[in-house]
Formats: structure tokens, sequence, C-alpha cells
């Protein structure tokens, strides 16, 4: 089978990471930033960023309506950070005019570990990555507060709370995997695309 | 809930990993100065990626003259109050103790900026010190290297600010990242000569000539005060763009900060550059640089 060709929503926010991560594992990546950049993607990553920076630019871009209609059609995403915001049916402190795709049934908060100060690394145990912990980097992250029915959750904080989740080919964590070396959660996403 | 394992080992605060990850997140993004947290709001919604905190946009700190300090802690917080975006604020070069004011406040970002007056005409602060990160201007390659080994996790080219010339950052920019592209063709004896004419660290010099780009991220800052200008200096080079007087100094601000984030963000796109820039009333009023009495960007060591 040939490797997916995977977008990366460049509006805001950490793209060229990304893009450096997929070239590492060998995938076609695509900057998407207008309505015809989608039609050539097979999924889509959700980068680290600004949510409500990310949120104000797909309208202004005219890439809310038909970005939420592939993702209804059933697209695979991986939202990091901002992008779990993104991708997350419920936004917590968010600003009122702040929009999400609710293409997994999650309630995220924002910024729910404080400000920059606060911002850690941290070693995860994830589900599906028996081998080793994650190294996992914590910037301004958002945390879920609640998983809907057929949310699988991944991994937690020592709370008990989520900040790894997984419905059918959605792949949401609230930290940053693009900042490591290790890359297996992009793995991970690549290799659920199928659902 | 699910079968899940919690396994923490430990959790790690103010790393490096961590510092310099919240300018990556900041990419491609506009970074705006506010004076009070009416002008913070107004940044927000037109979809700044954070805002600086200061006393006097630096248009007004040139007008003023005086001695141009940190900004008053509660003018921070009343700020941080009414927007969820990053909020950074200005320290004066060298001046360990606002820069601790600062970090008590929680500012997201420190600069350590020349378009305060400087406290310290030798040396500037060490960086590594700090949980919070910082950002501080550069004009060359040297002087962006050396704030890096300070512990700078984020370099802005700094232009000349207040003016609204964009001439400045443009040079700026372009010899910074114009010697990173020298560096990438040298040799290995060629590098040693680099680091001594740059009067910055060897190693860092090498890291530069194997990566070819800096290893902070790079922004812009100084000058910029049209959707135009911001699209020019990404065009160049820079990863995200700082916007001072350029905002509130033009006729309807509001419009402006909308204008430039859209630029910013589609900086390649001569029809979206010329659909925002239309109808956005008069920019701030600029200076040449050659009738400047002060050039902010000489302060810096």
């Amino acid at each position: 089978m040939a490797l997916p060709r995977i977008g990366v929503l460049a509006l805001q926010g950490a793209v060229d990471l990304h893009i450096h991560a997929l070239e590492r594992l060998g995938v076609e990546s695509v900057e998407v930033r207008r309505t015809e950049d989608l039609a050539r993607v097979d999924g889509l990553v959700l980068p680290g960023g600004e949510s409500s920076t990310i949120s104000k630019l797909l309208v202004i871009n005219e890439l809310f309506e038909p970005l939420a209609e592939r993702l209804n059609e059933g697209m695979p995403a991986f939202g990091t950070c901002a992008g779990m915001i993104m991708l997350a049916s419920e936004i917590l402190d968010g600003r009122d005019d702040q929009l999400s795709f609710g293409a997994i049934d999650i309630s995220v908060r924002r910024n729910a570990f404080g400000r920059q100060i606060d911002s850690f690394e941290t070693d995860l145990s994830v589900i599906g990555l028996p081998e080793s912990p994650v190294h996992a980097v914590f910037i301004r992250a958002p945390v879920v507060e609640r998983v809907g029915p057929g949310v699988e959750i991944l991994a937690a904080v020592e709370e008990g709370r989520p900040v790894a989740c997984r419905q059918g080919n959605v792949l949401v964590t609230s930290f940053h995997p693009e900042l490591s070396p290790d890359l297996r959660l992009h793995e991970l996403f690549i290799k659920g695309m199928a659902g | 809930m699910a079968d899940l394992t919690p396994g923490i080992i430990s959790r790690t605060t103010g790393t490096d990993l961590v510092k310099r990850g919240l300018a990556d997140m900041l990419k491609g993004g506009v970074i705006m100065d506010v004076v009070d947290p009416a002008q913070a709001k107004i940044a927000e919604d037109a979809g700044a990626v954070a805002v600086m905190a200061l006393e006097r946009v630096p248009s007004d700190i040139r007008r003023d003259g005086g001695v141009a300090r940190m900004s008053d802690p509660e003018m921070i917080q009343g700020i941080q109050e009414v927007v969820s975006i990053p909020v950074m604020a200005k320290a004066r070069i060298g001046h360990i103790a606002e820069a601790q004011i600062l970090q008590a406040l929680q500012v997201d970002y420190i600069d350590e900026s020349e378009v305060l007056t400087p406290a310290d005409e030798a040396h500037h602060i060490d960086k590594w010190a700090f949980d919070v990160p910082f950002v501080c201007g550069a004009t060359n390659l040297g002087e962006a290297l050396r704030r890096i080994s300070e512990g700078a996790c984020m370099i802005r080219s700094k232009g000349e600010a207040g003016t609204g010339n964009v001439v400045e950052a443009v040079r700026h920019l372009r010899s910074i990242l114009g010697d990173i592209r020298k560096i990438t063709t040298a040799d290995q004896a060629e590098l040693f000569d680099w680091a001594k004419r740059l009067q910055a660290p060897l190693p860092l010099v090498q890291e530069i000539a194997e990566t070819g780009t800096l290893p902070v991220p790079m922004f812009c800052a100084g000058g910029i005060a049209t959707p135009a200008d911001a699209s020019l200096v990404m065009q160049l080079g820079a990863q995200a763009v700082f916007v001072g007087s350029g905002i509130f100094k033009s006729s309807d601000p509001a419009l402006m900060a909308k204008a430039i984030v859209e630029a910013t963000a589609n900086y390649l796109d001569p029809d979206i550059l010329a659909k925002v820039s239309r109808g956005l009333g008069d920019a701030m009023p600029g200076l040449e640089i050659g009738t400047l009495e002060t050039k902010l960007s000489e302060r810096g060591w």
C-alpha cells in the first residue's frame, strides 16, 4: 500500500516541527492553508500553536467549513495541544468566539496547567506503546476533562486527567510529540489512519 | 474510565525544551505591544498569538525621552486578567531585579529589550538562571549567538523600534540570515574564524554550520507598520512578527491588527495581501532613520 499523504494545517504554530517529524518517517506532507490544499491530503495534523488565533484564521481563510466536512466524512486527524482543542467537541476556558470541529467527543480545558512557568516535561506511559514511556513536553497545555463513549484514553497525568485520547482514526495529545525525537505517536496516528 | 496506566515519573519545569517550545508555538503569529487591558483585548480579538505589556509604545518612548523602565506590575496583571493568550513584558538590558519581578508575576516571556533604557552597559542578564524564557533583540548573527549563549530562547531582529520604518528590520534580518547561509558553506577551519569575527561561541557556530538555522526561533521586530511589511519580513525568513507602535498608532488599530494577522499567516499569497491591505486608513506616521537622535538598536553588547 502506498504511504498516505498527510496535510499539516499551516495557519499558525509549530507547523515546521510536524513536517520534520513526518519527513523523518518518510511520509509526504503538504501545508494546508486553503481549501484546494485539502483535496490533496489523506489525513491532517493540527499542530500546536495559539488555538484562538488558528480558529480565527480558519474562518478568515474560509477553511473551517470544508475542513469540518472532511472530518465529518471520516478523514483521519492528529491534533497536538492547540490541535487537540480544535478537534474537541467542547472547549472550556476558551474565547466565546472560538470554534472547534467536534471530531472527537471530549471536553478540553485550555491552559489547564497554568502559565508558561508551569509548563513541564515528563515521562508518560501510553497505551499501545509498551516498549518505554513517551517523553512528553507540555506547554501551557490543555487537559481533557470529559470523554464521551467510544473515546479511548491512552495516557493520563497523575491526577488521572487524560492527556492523550483516541476515537476511531482521530488522535489527540495535550503535549507536543513534535518537540521530541520520539516519533511513535506520529507512527501511531499513521498506522491508525485506516480506522 | 478505560484501563489506563497513570505513569508519572517526574515533572520538570523551566527546561530549555519547554522554554524554546513556547517560541515554537508562536511561529506564524503576531505579537502585539499593548499598554492597557483595553488594547490587550483588541489585540486578542484580532488574533494576536501573544501580547507584550509595556508602559508606552516605542514611538512614545522616543518622543517623550527620559528613562524607560519595566511596566507597573498592576498594569501587567490587569492585562493577564483580560486575555487568555500569553503575556510578555520587557525588562531593561542587564536589569536582573526587573526580570525577577516579571518572573514573580508569571509573565510568559521576558523581553530583555533595547527599547527600555539599559541598566548595565556591559552585561546582559544571565537568562539560564530563570525558569521563564527570554527573548532578546539582535542586529547581527554575533549578537544573536551571544544572547543565545546567555540563555535567550527566542531571538528577534531589532529593527528600529518606534519608527514605522521597516528598513532596519530588513537590514538586520538579511545580516543574520545571510551570515547563517554563508556559515553553512564554510569549511571546518573557517568556522574558527567565523566565531572570532562574530565574537560568538564556537560550538554555536559549528551547530549552525550543521543545521543551517539558529538553535532557537527567530522572529522580527522594529518598524513593521503594514500588512505588506509583515509579509516582507516573513518572506525574508522571519518566523513570526512583533508589532509595536504599528498597530495602536495607526488610525484604526482593530482593523490594522486583524490585517497584519491575516497577512502574516498568508504572507506568500499576494491576492490575500491585496485584499487585507485595502481601506486600512492611515498607518502610523513614519520616521526617516537618518533623522533619529537615538538609535535604540545600538543598545546591547
